[in-house]
């Protein structure tokens, strides 16, 4: 449900962003989402298509880039991705005794300016 | 009509503001000497019993209070009244989470640095609360027995984000054929190397072991810190 007020402020940060660079239009929001980041994708879709309408950006699409969950094992040093959030343990030695090094992302990467 | 474009680099967190209103709480925090805990959810777990179980045990020993978020009512905040502490409800009107700032506002008139504890009850809801930083020093995440043993690997980011797992109602565990084994196994999947204590805030079974992993909280976030009255409690902490 919070979806909605995330894709607000991604909305508005964009807004700030092209004022800040003089009016220029925006194409694409690209935002980096991690699979920790508690915001589910397919929520944040739908919600941003209703919130853009009532905006300088209603023909502004976003781009959602999928971030993997990487994990650095304690006894064996590796950092590789983990299988998957309901299975977080170090893929090559099956130790749990692991540190999450990325996953939680929930940001705006980058915006596609129209020239 | 085609069109080019130019793609910039921005870079910014998207909760960057509640980011930056968690991290001043969580300063104000630690130098108050106030050690602060959220619990966190799904609606009908048990939260409020656990929180007024929690509170009847500490408010002897320690000067304790608590807020408690809720989308509506006051009903939480005068059950937890009961338990004759300062509570404060916040309402949060269509809001399916607390945020820092929520927190900060519902503090306004509390001098802080006069409680040992304070609670944060979040409102009843599994997903959203997991993007939200309240400042807080430790996050329990619960889940009753009657939930089933699968409801970490269902909603792995909020245990993912917690650091200790409560399980509560346990005293129903055999009724609702509640597999222990099998939850503390979901629970480490998600989050590895959390604590868990099994509870029930009605016969009061577990309840030792969170009290005591609140006052060995308290214990080291004081010896972070360095006024003369934190030592003086540390010592009697310790003893």
């Amino acid at each position: 449900m919070h979806e909605l007020s995330i894709a607000l402020s991604v909305l508005e940060m964009a807004e700030e962003e092209a004022a800040r660079r003089g009016n220029v239009s925006v194409a694409a929001i690209h935002i980096k989402l991690g699979p920790l980041a508690g915001v589910i994708k397919q929520a944040l879709a739908s919600a941003y298509d209703v919130a853009r309408e009532c905006t300088s950006l209603a023909e502004c699409e976003l781009i959602v880039d999928d971030m993997p969950l990487i994990v650095t094992c304690g006894p064996c040093g590796a950092t590789l991705e983990a299988r998957s959030v309901q299975d977080i343990c170090c893929p090559n030695c099956g130790s749990v005794d692991v540190k999450i090094v990325a996953g939680r992302e929930l940001e705006v990467s980058a915006l596609e300016i129209i020239e | 009509m085609s069109q080019s474009t130019r793609l910039v680099e921005v870079r910014t967190k998207i909760l960057k503001q509640n980011d930056i209103a968690a991290r001043a709480l969580r300063q104000a925090f630690q130098e108050a000497g106030v050690t602060v805990v959220s619990l966190v959810s799904s609606p009908g777990s048990g939260k409020t019993a656990f929180l007024e179980a929690t509170l009847r045990s500490l408010r002897s020993t320690y000067r304790v209070a608590a807020l408690v978020g809720d989308l509506a009512t006051d009903n939480d905040a005068c059950r937890l009244a009961r338990a004759q502490v300062p509570v404060r409800q916040i309402v949060t009107g269509s809001v399916c989470h607390l945020e820092a700032e929520m927190v900060r506002d519902a503090l306004q008139g509390w001098t802080i640095a006069d409680l040992d504890f304070l609670f944060v009850e979040n409102v009843g809801n599994l997903v959203c609360p997991a993007s939200y930083d309240l400042g807080e020093e430790l996050r329990a995440v619960l889940f009753s027995v009657t939930e089933g043993e699968d409801k970490p690997l269902k909603y792995p980011t909020i245990f993912n984000t917690a650091d200790v797992a409560i399980i509560t109602k346990i005293d129903l565990a055999q009724a609702a054929d509640f597999d222990c084994a099998a939850a503390r196994h979901n629970i480490l999947s998600v989050r590895p190397g959390i604590q868990i204590i099994e509870v029930s805030s009605k016969t009061a079974h577990g309840m030792r072991d969170w009290l005591n992993t609140l006052q060995a909280r308290r214990l080291r976030s004081l010896r972070h810190n360095d006024s003369p009255v934190q030592h003086a409690e540390v010592a009697q902490l310790a003893d």
